[in-house]
């Protein structure tokens, strides 16, 4: 009896392992391809069928995507815009949700309706007017430009304001009683308690911001300004048949939040978990 | 008292000074552009950016075209090849993570890994595999089947990237909905001799419900606004274009390759129309499958 219940336990752990391993290599295979691929020659990858390792490893291809795309300003112009959105993102945020969830002012309702209705409306809604008002003053391929969209957040106000909810009111109390005034109330004691809330916001910002196409690809035609998004999408068009290359250019965009997301791997999967549901 | 007063006073006027760049930036960002696309979507586009009201065209024009009409039949089609089967199997996902297992930390950050990685790139590499003459999924199938460009399998194709795109996002959020359930009722059912099969239909399918609403809504949304991955993998040229293009594709192009904003507006309005319908029904379809009582 007990033996055939040990039985049952191991081969059902069995399972469990070959359906993870079956799993992870469909989900990281599509990344080796990529990788191998990038250091085939453009005759080696069309051989049928295909080789596993590259012959001889190439580097060629990712000379040529560097020579058709500005990679550094590429990777200059995405690390700027998903810092200043993260910053807009968490400051701003921080202040409104705080403001939303511990203060009594007039119009506090009316006002949280307009962040509720920015976060249920898709954000193609206001592309188009967005584009037009920087393109009438002169502001499209800046970075500025590409930020414009996420200079506030919605969903971040909503986000912190759920947190600073959850924090009991006492210890605001306990500052302001203790002399601080409310804005040190805020910056001093309430914001450092919401720590994990904002790095999941910030985690959040950064990985839709990186990910985004169709924005940076409206506002920003020009290739200098481009975000490694946009540029690999301009790569796509002028290498249509030279895999190679693409797959030398794809490496090279998704490496930086690759190694980011392997050295900060926890913090990014609960970061989401956190905010998952928008 | 009169301290009281000076207090709300003080406090007032901080929280107005506080929420004051989120509702300055709602207002100029999102509040004034709502207002602008529907009057877009109401005005014919002139050149040099000028436009001119001019009543429904724009949407008779939309109604009439069978491109709009097919736009939609391939976006609706989309959800339905993505949302069931990718939701049922981040569930697997996130089941079998619930187990306890050695690595279990490693396998949650592989099934994650897309997340991190650029739609445009991920996008990229399948179109490689895909490639009928020399994708290795072809070469393994031993068949040339034309993944991208045969109208008929298209969107098959785009379904199955963005199933394994989202896989692990939607698992890590159904696995923090299984970790809130109490290890008691499980116990208990053992107790009962409830097997496994029944523990999971009786006990962890009603506790997650909440949490799976929350995944289907937002994948469901998701999926009627899908655009990035498609748009990677079917360019302008390809034959099967007009079987693989989504809503959002559309808006793109009528906008910003024809230049017909003010047709590309009323594509958005009827898309935002289209998610508020599906997200009604969804409310009120939840009463019969969501367990709300813990």
């Amino acid at each position: 009896m007990n033996s055939s219940l040990e039985r049952a336990r191991k081969i059902r752990t069995g399972g469990v392992y070959a359906f993870f391993i079956i799993g992870s290599i469909i989900m990281i295979f599509p990344f080796v391809w990529m990788f191998l691929t990038s250091f085939k020659t453009v005759e080696e990858s069309m051989i049928v069928p295909p080789t596993i390792l590259p012959q001889s490893w190439q580097i060629k291809n990712f000379t040529d995507a560097m020579a058709s795309l500005p990679f550094f300003s590429l990777y200059k112009n995405t690390i700027l815009m998903i810092i200043w959105r993260v910053v807009c993102a968490v400051a701003f945020s921080s202040m409104a949700g705080y403001a939303f969830a511990k203060l009594n002012f007039k119009g506090k309702n009316i006002l949280f309706s307009l962040v509720l209705i920015q976060m249920m409306l898709p954000s193609q809604i206001f592309i188009t007017p967005q584009y037009q008002m920087l393109a009438k003053v002169g502001l499209t391929n800046t970075i500025f430009a590409l930020v414009f969209p996420g200079l506030v957040s919605a969903f971040g106000t909503f986000f912190l304001r759920q947190s600073y909810m959850g924090i009991p009111d006492e210890i605001a109390e306990a500052a302001y009683l203790d002399g601080c005034n409310q804005w040190q109330t805020f910056y001093k004691v309430m914001a450092p308690l919401t720590t994990a809330s904002m790095a999941a916001l910030a985690v959040f910002t950064a990985v839709f911001a990186y990910g985004d196409l169709m924005w940076p690809l409206i506002v920003n035609t020009d290739l200098k300004m481009m975000t490694l998004s946009s540029g690999l999408a301009t790569l796509r068009g002028q290498f249509s048949t030279n895999f190679p290359v693409m797959m030398a250019g794809s490496l090279l965009a998704m490496i930086p939040m690759v190694v980011l997301y392997l050295f900060f791997q926890k913090q990014f999967i609960e970061g989401v978990a956190m905010t998952g549901g928008k | 008292m009169v301290k009281a007063s000076k207090h709300a006073k003080s406090e007032s006027m901080w929280a107005y000074i506080m929420v004051a760049p989120t509702i300055i930036g709602l207002l100029a960002l999102n509040i004034y552009p709502l207002i602008d696309t529907i009057k877009l979507s109401f005005s014919k586009t002139l050149p040099f950016g000028l436009y001119e009201l001019k009543g429904i065209q724009n949407y008779v024009q939309m109604f009439a075209s069978p491109e709009f009409w097919r736009a939609n039949m391939n976006t609706i089609y989309f959800c339905v090849l993505t949302v069931p089967i990718g939701i049922f199997l981040s569930l697997v996902v996130a089941v079998m993570l619930n187990t306890k297992i050695k690595g279990q930390t490693a396998f949650r950050a592989i099934f994650f890994l897309p997340m991190v990685v650029a739609p445009a790139a991920v996008a990229m590499v399948w179109k490689w595999m895909f490639n009928t003459e020399y994708g290795i999924i072809n070469t393994i199938l031993a068949h040339k089947v034309n993944w991208i460009t045969d109208a008929n399998i298209v969107m098959i194709t785009c379904a199955i990237v963005a199933i394994w795109s989202a896989i692990g996002y939607d698992a890590v959020l159904l696995l923090s909905g299984l970790q809130n359930i109490s290890k008691s009722y499980y116990e208990a059912a053992s107790l009962d001799g409830a097997t496994k099969m029944q523990q999971f239909f009786h006990i962890t399918l009603p506790m997650v419900s909440p949490t799976l609403f929350v995944v289907l809504i937002m994948r469901l949304m998701a999926s009627i606004k899908v655009y990035d991955l498609i748009y990677m993998m079917i360019e302008e040229s390809n034959p099967a274009l007009t079987s693989a293009q989504s809503l959002m594709y559309l808006f793109y192009r009528e906008s910003y390759v024809t230049g017909n904003r003010g047709l590309g507006s009323s594509v958005v309005i009827w898309t935002v129309a289209l998610i508020g319908l599906v997200t009604v029904v969804q409310f009120v379809g939840q009463k019969k499958w969501v367990n709300y009582e813990v």
